[in-house]
C-alpha cells in the first residue's frame, strides 16, 4: 500500500507539472495495480488527497474538507455499486436457469403431429415468453382413433409451465386414443382440482377422431370454442360449450358432442391467444379468423396454420400478447 | 473518557446522532479518514434498519482492546420482527434487511442473533491496522 501511495504521488506530480497525454496514460495504467491490490474507490480518493497534500504545501482547508466529503460519499457509492452488480449477477443466473427450464419444458412437452391417411393435421404453437402456457397433446394408436388435446393454463410463465407438466402427466397416464373426451376431462379435472393451487385454472378442448367413420367427438372445459367449417353448406359453426374450466370444482360432469366430417370440411382448434384483440375495438376476431381460414383453405392444414399465424402477427404489429396455439384438422 | 456510548434510535435524527458519536470514537481510537467513514456508514446502516423495521432499538458503540490491538465494536439491539434466515438476508443484499450485507463489507467481523417475533442483535467489530 505504501509503495502504491508513493508511486501515485509521482504520477500525479508529473501530471501537475506537465499535463501531457503520456502522463495521463500512465495514470490510467495505474488502475490495474489498484485493482490487483483490491483498493476500494474511497481509498483511491484518500490516496489522491494525501498525495496532493504532500505535493502542494499550502492546500486550502476547504479543498481538504471537500476530499473528506468525497471519501464519505464514495464509501456509500462503492457499497451501492456492489449491490447493484450482485443484483445483475443474480439476474443473469436467473436468465440461465430459465433457459434451461425452457429447454426441459420443450423436451417434456414435445409432440409429434400424427400423419394418418385421409386426414390432414397442422399446428402452430408459439409461446409469448420463454415458457409456453399452451400445450397440444396428440395421440394416435395407429388404428382407428386419434386424439387431440388443446390446453391453455390461465396464467403465464413458470407457474403455468409447472402446471402444464402435470396436465401432460395426467394425459399420458389416463388417456388412450379411444377414450371418451368427457371422461378424460372429468378425470383430469379431479387431478388438477386436487393438486394445483387455487389460483390456477386450465382450459382444455379434448377431441377424438374416428378415422373409420370420420366422426369428430369433442368436449370442452371452458376453452375457446373451436370453429367447424361445413364445406357443403359453406357455413361455419362455433362449437360452443359453456362448461367449467378444469380445477375449479371437484366432480364436474362434462358433455361431449359428435360431428361427421365430409370431404373439404375443416376444424380449427385454438387457444384464446389467437382471438385476443384487446387493442382493436369494434372488431370481431373470430369472424376475421373465419375469413382468413376460408381464404387459404386450398392450402394444406400446416400451411393454413402458418398463414393464419403470420397474418395475425402483422395485424398485431408483431406484438402478440399471449401464447398462441392453433391446430387445424382437415378432411 | 467514556468507553461506551448508547444511542436510542427512535427518530431519523437519532441516526445522525449515532453516526456523530461513532465518528468521534473512531477518531479517538486512531482510525484514518477512510475507516472513519466506513465505521460511520456501518453505524448509519444499522441505525437505519432499526428506524425502518423496529419500533424501538439502540446502538451501542464501544472501544475494544484485544492483545495489543485496538478497535471499535458496534452493537445494534432491537425488538423488531426478527430475521428468519440470516444467510439469505446477507446473500440477497439490499432487497430485504436494508443493507446488512453492506455493513458486513465495511467491518471485520459480524455476529447476528435473531429470533422471529422477538428482535435482533447485531454485533460488528472493526480493528485498527
Amino acid at each position: 500500500m505504501e509503495q502504491l501511495k508513493r508511486d501515485y504521488k509521482i504520477i500525479l506530480s508529473n501530471y501537475i507539472h506537465n499535463q501531457n497525454e503520456s502522463n495521463l496514460y500512465t495514470g490510467q495504467n495505474f488502475i490495474k495495480r489498484l485493482i490487483q491490490k483490491n483498493v476500494s474507490p474511497e481509498e483511491v480518493i484518500s490516496i489522491h488527497k494525501q498525495a496532493l497534500e504532500e505535493i502542494i504545501e499550502d492546500l486550502p482547508e476547504s479543498t481538504i474538507h471537500a476530499y473528506d466529503f468525497l471519501i464519505e460519499v464514495m464509501v456509500h457509492f462503492g457499497l451501492k455499486l456492489k449491490e447493484h452488480q450482485s443484483l445483475l449477477m443474480k439476474q443473469e443466473e436467473l436468465r440461465i436457469e430459465m433457459e434451461v427450464a425452457a429447454r426441459i419444458q420443450n423436451t417434456l412437452l414435445e409432440t409429434t403431429i400424427p400423419n394418418p391417411e385421409n386426414l390432414d393435421i397442422g399446428m402452430v404453437s408459439v409461446p409469448l415468453r420463454k415458457m409456453n402456457g399452451d400445450y397440444v397433446h396428440f395421440m394416435h394408436d395407429h388404428k382407428r382413433y386419434l386424439s387431440i388435446a388443446v390446453t391453455d393454463v390461465v396464467g403465464k410463465g413458470v407457474p403455468a409451465a409447472l402446471c402444464m407438466s402435470m396436465v401432460k402427466y395426467g394425459l399420458d397416464t389416463l388417456e388412450y386414443a379411444n377414450s371418451n373426451p368427457s371422461y378424460v376431462l372429468e378425470a383430469l379435472n379431479q387431478l388438477i382440482e386436487k393438486s394445483v393451487d387455487d389460483s390456477m385454472f386450465v382450459s382444455m378442448c379434448y377431441s377424438r377422431y374416428d378415422l373409420e367413420t370420420d366422426i369428430f367427438t369433442w368436449s370442452s372445459a371452458g376453452h375457446e370454442p373451436p370453429l367447424y367449417y361445413d364445406s357443403r353448406e359453406k357455413v361455419y359453426y362455433d362449437l360452443e360449450s359453456k362448461e367449467l374450466l378444469l380445477g375449479i370444482l371437484p366432480e364436474v360432469k362434462y358433455s361431449q358432442h359428435d360431428i361427421k366430417l365430409n370431404e373439404n370440411d375443416f376444424i380449427i382448434l385454438m387457444t384464446d391467444g389467437v382471438t385476443d384483440f384487446r387493442k382493436q375495438e369494434n372488431f370481431d376476431p373470430r369472424q376475421y379468423i373465419k375469413e382468413l381460414a376460408l381464404s387459404c383453405r386450398h392450402l394444406n392444414a400446416q400451411e393454413m396454420c402458418e398463414n393464419i399465424y403470420k397474418k395475425l402477427q402483422v395485424l398485431h404489429n408483431y406484438e402478440l400478447e399471449d401464447d398462441f396455439t392453433i391446430v387445424i384438422i382437415k378432411k | 473518557m467514556t468507553e461506551k456510548v448508547t444511542v436510542e434510535i427512535v427518530t431519523e435524527v437519532d441516526i445522525v446522532t449515532a453516526r456523530k458519536l461513532g465518528r468521534k470514537e473512531a477518531k479517538i481510537i486512531g482510525f484514518n479518514k477512510v475507516d472513519q467513514a466506513r465505521i460511520t456508514t456501518a453505524i448509519g446502516e444499522l441505525a437505519k434498519n432499526i428506524f425502518q423495521y423496529a419500533p424501538v432499538g439502540k446502538i451501542i458503540i464501544e472501544r475494544i482492546v484485544k492483545d495489543d490491538k485496538k478497535g471499535v465494536s458496534i452493537t445494534s439491539i432491537d425488538h423488531g420482527p426478527g430475521i428468519l434466515d440470516v444467510q439469505k438476508i446477507l446473500e440477497d443484499g439490499d432487497s430485504y434487511g436494508g443493507g446488512l450485507s453492506s455493513v458486513k463489507r465495511l467491518v471485520d467481523t459480524m455476529h447476528i442473533l435473531s429470533e422471529v417475533g422477538k428482535g435482533t442483535t447485531i454485533k460488528v467489530e472493526k480493528w485498527l491496522r
